[in-house]
């Protein structure tokens, strides 16, 4: 079942959710079992910045009826932090890196890109959208025009695939995907959190310190489903198809609606393994095994 | 800090063996073919069937301190002191015989032995509170083993918040209660105070577990008479293995650790209020 983003060829079609798996925590609590029976084809890091963040005040979780809404708001060691300390560890990952960026502008997202690209470590960068862009104060990832020149603006500086990570706190997601296709971008990933708030039913005030957060997990699915099919229409693309996959038979409904690959997020906080066992299920159902080379 | 016991890879499936209620608490204990013996203060992440179906909730799995864990033919027992709060902790105390509890753990980094945490300990203090004194009780009976002095002081609200004292296989325990059912009326840390009196607080290795209130009791208690102190904390857990960074802790220098790796157990010291916005359920 082996699938290519760009250039990218992958032993299966199953990856993590960027910021669902910490791959280096993992193996400190699992051991080198990990390295054994990795559960993704590739790993997606957590999003990093070119600055450190230290996160969202707690309480940064709520769990809603089928699913939880976060506000953790990218903790990282930035650029540096992460060159450093944490890739040396995830060279050791027995598949490739796709390492997930942010920046809230262009010239920003152009010194993450440059100095992770070149690191021959990393196989793919994943670009977070979901951020205002501090100098028009757009959402990047809801503005095509923004989305575009973004990637025209990242395109030449790697060539190594640059999958666009699209947000789906918009009308319509198609526009968008349509922008990053034209701007150079090898693949979209489609749906990162919904925004969402809880109210604490104590004091009737927002539960989440961050006042508001992104909602996951099995109860976001249709709405995936839904935004992967349309984006499908709009781009040709390879589709890493996410939001809410728990087994096989959700991972297959992607593929239906489009997806060339698809990834586990909050699934794998009830089992560190779910990934594994959305593989095996899916190949289960999909028979014959085929290559899906949508490129 | 003691080292971790490390966890095999994966959510697992345990026969449930026994439920007991005891006071206002249930204990259900499990059979783990697979897994490995835990140390006292680790923690393991827990779920059912059903989990995710009725209504949605409970949908994430929940965390529990391993009370006592014995190694018998099969496996490990794990033995789970549950207070039902709310939608998780009733389907888990609700588990009959021969039921199926998934798990996944041990997961954190455990007590450190006294006098790791203290050089100079001569006795052991532990000072629990409600649900809370679940990992002490794995605690008090290590330390037997060990043959170290060991104070425990526990504290409960009332009859309807209090259970478990049977973990203990009693050894004498100081009890206090805000209803005056049991032991001392009032709280558990005026008894702490009292055992911290003078030099005592020096040659003290003090190991508490509770509500957030309580444990910033002892906390700024212990600071105050110069007693190390570990703390075993809560918060909200998604994952319990560092994987949703959603279990923050603000450290007393600022920024956050991720309780499920760098601890439940906590030294007093690393952090500036045992109040974690979120944690607790009063
Ligand atoms: C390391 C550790 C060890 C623990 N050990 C034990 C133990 O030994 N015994 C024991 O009884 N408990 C223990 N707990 C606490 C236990 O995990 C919680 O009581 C349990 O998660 C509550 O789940 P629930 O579904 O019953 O309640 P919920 O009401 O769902 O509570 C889940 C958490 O989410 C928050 N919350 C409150 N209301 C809601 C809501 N409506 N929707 C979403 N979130 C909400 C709260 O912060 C709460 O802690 C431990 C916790 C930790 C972190
Ligand atoms: C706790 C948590 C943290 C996340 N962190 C990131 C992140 O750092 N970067 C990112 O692009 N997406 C992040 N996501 C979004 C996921 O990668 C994924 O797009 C989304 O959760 C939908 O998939 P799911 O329903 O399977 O979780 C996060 C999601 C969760 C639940
Ligand atoms: S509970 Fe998920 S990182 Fe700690």
């Amino acid at each position: 079942m082996s699938v290519r983003i760009g250039s990218l060829e992958l032993e299966h079609p199953v990856l993590n959710g960027s910021g669902t798996f910490d791959a280096i925590a993992a193996r400190q609590v699992f051991g080198d079992a990990l390295l054994e029976r990795f559960p993704f084809a590739a790993f997606v890091s957590k999003t990093i910045t070119l600055e450190p963040r230290a996160g969202n005040p707690p309480p940064r979780l709520w769990e809603t009826p089928s699913g939880m809404i976060n506000s953790i708001g990218l903790p990282n060691k930035g650029l540096e932090g992460f060159l450093a300390h944490d890739l040396p560890q995830l060279a050791e990952l027995p598949v490739p890196l796709i390492v997930s960026v942010m920046a809230t502008s262009r010239d920003d997202f152009a010194r993450l890109v440059g100095a992770v690209s070149e690191r021959e470590e990393v196989a793919a960068l994943e670009l977070n959208v979901s951020c205002p862009n501090v100098k028009s104060g757009l959402i990047v990832g809801a503005e095509p025009a923004e989305t575009r020149a973004l990637c025209e603006a990242l395109r030449p500086l790697t060539d190594k695939p640059l999958i666009v990570k699209l947000t789906p706190n918009v009308a319509d997601p198609a526009p968008v995907a349509r922008a990053a296709e034209e701007g150079g971008a090898d693949a979209v990933s489609l749906i990162n959190t919904l925004r969402a708030t809880a109210l604490d039913p104590r004091t009737g005030e927002p539960w989440l310190g961050a006042g508001s957060g992104g909602l996951s997990g099995a109860a976001v699915k249709p709405v995936a489903l839904d935004q992967v099919r349309r984006v499908r229409a709009a781009v040709s693309l390879p589709i890493i198809g996410m939001g809410g996959i728990e087994s096989g038979a959700d991972a297959l409904d992607f593929l239906r609606c489009g997806a060339t690959a698809v990834a586990v997020g909050t699934a794998n906080f009830r089992d560190p393994l779910a990934g594994e066992r959305v593989r095996a299920e899916l190949e289960a159902l999909s028979e014959p095994a085929r290559s899906l080379d949508l490129k | 800090m003691s080292d971790r016991v490390q966890a095999p890879l994966g959510a697992r499936d345990c026969e449930v063996t026994d439920r007991r209620a005891t006071g206002g608490y249930v204990i259900v204990s499990a059979l783990d073919a697979e897994g490995p013996d835990p140390k006292p203060g680790q923690f393991y992440m827990l779920s059912a069937d059903g989990w995710g179906t009725h209504g949605g909730r409970p949908f994430l799995p929940r965390a529990f301190s391993v009370a006592d864990a014995e190694r018998a033919d099969r496996g490990v027992r794990l033995d789970f002191l549950i207070d039902a709060v709310g939608p998780g902790t009733s389907v888990l105390a609700g588990l009959e015989r021969g039921a199926r509890l998934r798990v996944t753990g041990p997961l954190g980094v455990p007590f450190s032995p006294p006098r790791e945490l203290n050089p100079d300990a001569a006795g052991a203090i532990l000072v629990g509170g409600g649900v809370g004194i679940a990992p002490l009780a794995m605690l008090r009976r290590e330390l037997a083993r060990r043959a170290f002095p060991t104070r425990t002081l526990l504290g409960f609200r009332d009859r309807e918040h209090s259970g478990g004292l049977e973990l203990f296989r009693c050894q004498e325990v100081g009890l206090a209660s805000e209803d005056g059912h049991a032991g001392h009326q009032g709280y558990v840390t005026d008894l702490l105070a009292v055992a911290l009196k003078g030099p005592d607080a020096h040659t003290a290795a003090v190991y508490a577990c509770g509500p957030p209130g309580m444990l910033e009791a002892v906390r700024a208690l212990c600071a105050e008479r110069g007693a190390p102190v570990e703390l075993a904390l809560e918060t909200p857990m998604a994952c319990g293995y560092g994987a949703c960074f959603g279990c923050a802790v603000p450290l007393a220098d600022g920024g956050y650790m991720r309780l499920c790796v760098e601890g439940p157990v906590v030294r007093g010291d690393r952090i500036a209020t045992a109040i974690v916005e979120g944690a607790g359920h009063r």
